[in-house]
């Protein structure tokens, strides 16, 4: 028994902690960070070196639409979360599906690219180096989208059950920060398969 | 009554079957049941990976024996490191923070009790996948079972040119599997730190475990997902036809050393940074004077965990960098020797002016500030590269790191042992056993470690079955493997003494050592809520001031 | 004098110490002494015969001067500690002061510690600069050595010449130095190449390619072995570096060089040799066997071991690695060749006339 504990109600007020699953999905986004920065490093110290195969320049086509659909998802998402704060579940859930919806031509855009990739070009993970850091980032990627899709998903399928409201919002908060994360690794993607590593 | 339930034999219980508390066991999300299993799940890979070693060492007993074949020998030295870091060690000391954090920090349980449990079957499970390699795939040459490539996994040694078979697949998954284990416990414990402290209890007031643990959590983030990174490549290179460590198409064999190193050397501290918080508790009470210098040990263990970082290219010297490149891991590792090292300072401090008990945790913590400072100078020598390059891959950098695994941190997991056994069972562990078992373990230690510098200045390499006689080697070895036989004799003493005295110790009561933290504010063992009541705390020593309400902590901090 | 109140145990520990570092002091003196050159095969450190080795020799007495200091200092600190601030019967009930720190005291082990650390690494930096960006002079030996699972392949590009395990270079004489420069590659995995009296070791690593150079102050035998775990017989893939005179260097180049004279006698083990496998693996000049996946055997018999040094070269040896390899090298590449008695003899006799 702890003698020590006195009424707690005029510390309570002061003693304010982070919310825990805040701190756990950083902790999270942190060390997928840290996987992601070994793909990227990969890929960037392999550019240039495949001996054999297509290369980037002759095959890759820029995703700008596709880009421009997961950027705006993030813009969604977080209204989506606004929303839901003030209690808008209608607006709540149409950004949410709004959200879904992007993220998932996202999907489709980057099947239909390995699709091209792999049939007209002949370009598949085994080919050569670019093939191999090419699919696995990008493919890491597009992983982690279809695991924030299925998230979101669920509890978009909660939402239309009517069981997200306000008070849901500190978690549904925490899922949009995954979302965001992801986002945030496609501009980082982006960045280095398009643009530096041509 | 989930921790209460390993007090209460069934005599007293009347007649509950044992399939329920297996079943409790089994689904626990209790941080102290969870905290218990991850201790026994190390316990039990401590006595497997310590059997081989004692394989290994019988085997380098004299010059070209043939105790085992050299295939056998190479899966044995795969399996021990294997085994001791991710399967002894990791799980150890996150089973110890489990146990201790909440209620350390006066929380009733860790922030995601769920993943909690998960963490730690993953764990199990990566090692119940590796020890099924001994029956399943096969290794180098289809010739043998369980992985044989090393516990780094060099390529393209595990390419599938080199290792057909699956036995370094058991390596990668097993490893893969559990070190998402260990990404979601630092994850559970950064947010129980963060998130789940008693009233009054700023970071600056943790009891020192608990921002050794916080960094040791961080870094594991960090670093463990660079190795799992590279096992993910690693896997696609096997199984999907990829190229990362390929050197036939252009892929490159440095490129896994660096990615394993950047894992590999932060996981170092990993282990040690945890040993360095139980001294921290332990030293103070058997002193009976606060840690000398709080705030430095936090600053120091926190500039650790970011240099640590910086350093891990002194682990591959010899692959033939520029001299500019050397140059600046040279630098990087002298300069984390500095927060290292002054840290002893610290802890002679904390000594010096006391009271000392030499009861036998802090026997073992005493050992550990001598054995700590050969470690860390060996270290120091190891860092000057060009000395690194005739030291490097030879028995001399066996002989340093397990001077700093069981040296250092082995003996303050025993500290531990003995400090907190009477916290989680509510009894004493035999003082007489313990200290027979610190003086055989002291004495077979330093016949092992001590002696092992030697063949490795004699041009002794690391990984070899078997050894040319007439190089000056022969006696060292023979002496080396007596040294472990001993070490494995005290250690099984060590066990016989944790089974007695949970039937036959005495009781231990809430704080038989008259100690100034939380958890000793509790019963033995401490009730499945922990406390009646959360605790508001005013100084880092919550006990102290009420055990002291004259001259409290919260008056000097 | 009252010795109820000594808690024996710190004290027997203490002593355990002194005694494990008067032990050590000795070891390390033991160490240190030369001993005769030409007789000792210890691969010791802290006996070099080469500029690099001599240079890493001198840094590390210098590094382990200044760490031997640093425990001394530390070390008796604790045995003071553990000795005067133990818990006697004697004592007063009551706790010590309670000390949290003293920031003077704490920066000071802090400052000193870094003036050290800086001091180590400037003197580490000149080695590391002084070994590898040495200036290569222009009449080197020039030696690539490319590692296998599990031997040595030493081609010299210069003299035309291949051979395997058993590395001849010149000494070197300081006023007009030779050293040998070693250019790295590997056929397979991660290899080393360690001989401790003559150089630090550095990795052979497949699709790179590292240097290291050494120059021998004396003429010997000098050992060492791959230093980096690469299969099931690292443990047997020896080094041998025989360091010769200029003139006995000379000499063994230009044997190297001739073709292995023809030996009629050796005619059926020829035949053997050029129609069984042997020739995927092998090659031995002057004839159609160009394998190069094996040791060259053009000048077999000048080697004084086989199987990369895990047995000596006689025939008996030699016979029972054709036959059986297990049996001196198991898990090694060379394959068990199914060969007759006869046939076997014949081909002994043939590889004995590979001088």
């Amino acid at each position: 028994m702890s003698a020590i504990s006195t009424p707690i109600a005029q510390t309570a007020a002061a003693w304010k902690l982070p919310y825990r699953s805040k701190v756990g999905m950083a902790c999270l986004i942190i060390a997928e960070s840290a996987i992601f920065t070994i793909f990227v490093v990969a890929y960037l110290y392999y550019a240039g070196k495949s001996m054999t195969g297509p290369t980037p320049r002759e095959v890759l086509a820029t995703p700008i639409f596709y880009t421009i659909c997961l950027l705006s998802s993030s813009l969604t998402i977080h209204f989506a979360a606004r929303f839901l704060e003030r209690g808008g579940r209608g607006a709540f859930l149409g950004f949410w599906f709004l959200t879904i919806a992007l993220g998932g031509l996202f999907l489709f855009g980057t099947a239909q690219e390995w699709h091209r990739l792999i049939y007209e070009h002949g370009l598949t993970i085994s080919t050569n180096l670019f093939g191999t850091t090419y699919y696995s980032l990008v493919g890491l990627h597009a992983f982690h989208v279809t695991v924030g899709l299925i998230l979101l998903s669920i509890v978009f399928l909660f939402g239309l059950a009517g069981r997200v409201g306000s008070d849901q919002s500190a978690r549904v908060e925490v899922l949009s920060m995954y979302w965001h994360f992801v986002d945030a690794v496609w501009v980082v993607v982006f960045t280095v398969v398009y643009i530096l590593g041509r | 009554m989930s921790s209460d339930a390993i007090a209460i034999r069934a005599a007293e219980v009347g007649g509950r079957p044992w399939v329920e508390a297996l079943h409790d066991w089994i689904t626990t999300v209790d941080h102290k049941r969870l905290g218990i299993l991850y201790i026994l799940f190390a316990l039990l890979f401590l006595v497997i990976g310590g059997l081989e070693a004692i394989v290994i060492r019988i085997q380098l007993m004299r010059p070209h024996n043939d105790f085992v074949s050299p295939q056998v020998f190479n899966r044995m030295f795969t399996m021990h490191g294997t085994t001791m870091i991710f399967f002894v060690i990791m799980p150890f000391m996150f089973g110890f923070a489990n146990y201790l954090v909440p209620l350390m920090i006066g929380a009733r349980d860790m922030a995601f009790p769920r993943l909690n449990a998960f963490s730690f079957w993953l764990t199990a499970f990566g090692g119940f996948l590796l020890y099924f390699s001994f029956l399943g795939g096969s290794g180098l040459y289809g010739a043998g079972s369980a992985p044989d490539v090393g516990w780094w996994a060099y390529a393209p040694l595990t390419s599938r040119a080199f290792s057909p078979g699956h036995s370094a697949d058991y390596w990668t998954i097993a490893v893969l599997v559990s070190g998402f284990g260990s990404i979601g416990t630092a994850t559970n414990i950064i947010a129980t730190i963060l998130s789940m402290r008693c009233p009054g209890m700023t970071l600056g007031r943790m009891p020192l475990m608990g921002w050794m643990t916080l960094v040791m959590s961080g870094l594991v983030l960090i670093s463990i997902s660079p190795l799992s990174a590279a096992q993910i490549m690693l896997l696609v290179d096997r199984y999907l036809g990829g190229h990362f460590f390929d050197t036939q198409a252009g892929g490159s064999a440095t490129l896994w050393m660096h990615f394993f190193w950047i894992f590999g050397h932060p996981e170092v501290y990993i282990l040690v940074i945890p040993a360095f918080a139980f001294a921290s508790e332990i030293i103070p009470v058997f002193s009976r004077k606060p840690i000398f210098g709080y705030p430095v040990m936090v600053a120091a263990t926190v500039c650790i965990g970011f240099i640590s970082m910086s350093v891990w290219a002194h682990h591959m010297f010899t692959i033939g960098m520029d001299s500019a490149a050397n140059t600046f891991f040279v630098l990087t590792t002298m300069a984390i020797a500095v927060p290292t090292g002054i840290k002893i300072f610290n802890w002679l401090g904390t000594m010096w002016g006391g009271k000392l008990q030499f009861k036998t945790p802090m026997l073992f913590c005493v050992a550990f500030l001598f054995q700590f400072l050969i470690a860390g100078l060996t270290g120091v020598m190891l860092g000057t590269a060009p000395f690194n390059w005739q030291l490097s891959g030879s028995y001399f950098v066996i002989a340093h790191f397990h001077y700093v695994i069981v040296g250092a941190i082995l003996f303050c997991m025993f500290g531990a042992i003995y400090y907190w056994y009477p916290k989680i069972t509510g009894r004493m562990l035999n003082e007489t056993l313990g200290k027979l078992h610190f003086w055989l373990f002291v004495i077979g230690f330093h016949l092992t470690f001590d002696a092992m510098h030697i063949p490795g200045v004699l041009g002794m390499p690391r990984r070899i079955y078997t050894f040319e006689p007439g190089r000056g080697w022969d006696s060292w070895n023979f002496i080396i493997s007596i040294g472990a036989f001993i070490q494995g004799v005290a250690t099984l003493l060590f066990l016989a003494n944790l089974v007695v005295s949970y039937f036959k110790g005495p009781r231990a009561g809430n704080d038989p050592w008259d100690a100034w933290t939380l958890e000793w504010s509790v019963s033995s063992p401490p009730p499945a809520y922990n406390f009646a009541a959360i605790p508001t705390v005013e100084s880092r020593r919550p006990l102290w001031d009420r055990k002291h309400p004259e001259d409290p902590d919260s008056r000097y901090e | 004098m009252n010795l109820s109140g000594v808690e024996w145990e710190g004290v027997a520990r203490r002593a355990a110490g002194i005694l494990f570092l008067v032990l050590g002091l000795l070891l390390a003196a033991g160490l240190c002494t030369a001993s005769t050159p030409g007789e000792n095969p210890v691969p010791n450190i802290f006996e070099p015969h080469s500029t690099p080795a001599d240079s890493i020799f001198r840094l590390s007495g210098f590094v382990l001067a200044i760490t031997g200091m640093i425990f001394l200092v530390v070390f008796i600190l604790l045995v003071y500690v553990v000795v005067k601030f133990r818990a006697r019967t004697t004592d007063s009930p009551h706790e010590p002061a309670q000390v949290y720190g003293s920031t003077q005291i704490e920066l000071a082990w802090t400052v000193i510690p870094i003036l050290i650390v800086v001091v180590l690494f400037l003197a580490t930096t000149r080695v590391i600069h002084a070994i590898q960006d040495a200036p290569k002079p222009a009449n080197a030996v020039e030696v690539i050595a490319i590692g296998h699972q599990f031997w040595w392949e030493f081609r010299y590009p210069a003299l035309g010449i291949v051979t395997a395990n058993e590395l001849h270079i010149p000494v070197s004489d300081p006023a007009n130095p030779t050293p040998t420069y070693l250019k790295l590659l590997s056929a397979d995995t991660d290899h080393s190449f360690w001989v401790p009296q003559l150089a630090g070791k550095t990795d052979l690593i497949p699709n790179r390619v590292n240097t290291m150079w050494m120059d021998p102050h004396r003429t010997g035998i000098f050992l060492g072995q791959c230093a980096q775990y690469c299969g099931t017989q690292h443990a047997k893939m020896l080094l041998q570096v025989i360091v010769d005179s200029r003139e006995d260097f000379q000499a063994w180049a230009n044997a190297q060089k001739q073709l292995p004279k023809q030996d009629e006698s050796a005619s059926a083990g020829r035949n053997v040799f050029e129609t069984t496998a042997c020739v995927n693996c092998h090659a031995v000049d002057g004839t159609m066997a160009t394998g190069r996946f094996g040791p060259d055997l053009t000048h077999l018999m000048s080697r004084s071991t086989i199987a990369s040094g895990a047995a000596e070269n006689t025939p008996e040896k030699l016979r029972l690695w054709i036959q059986n390899p297990d049996a001196i090298k198991p898990g090694s590449l060379m394959p068990a060749m199914k060969l007759s008695d006869t046939e076997l003899d014949a081909l002994v006799r043939y590889l004995e006339t590979l001088r």
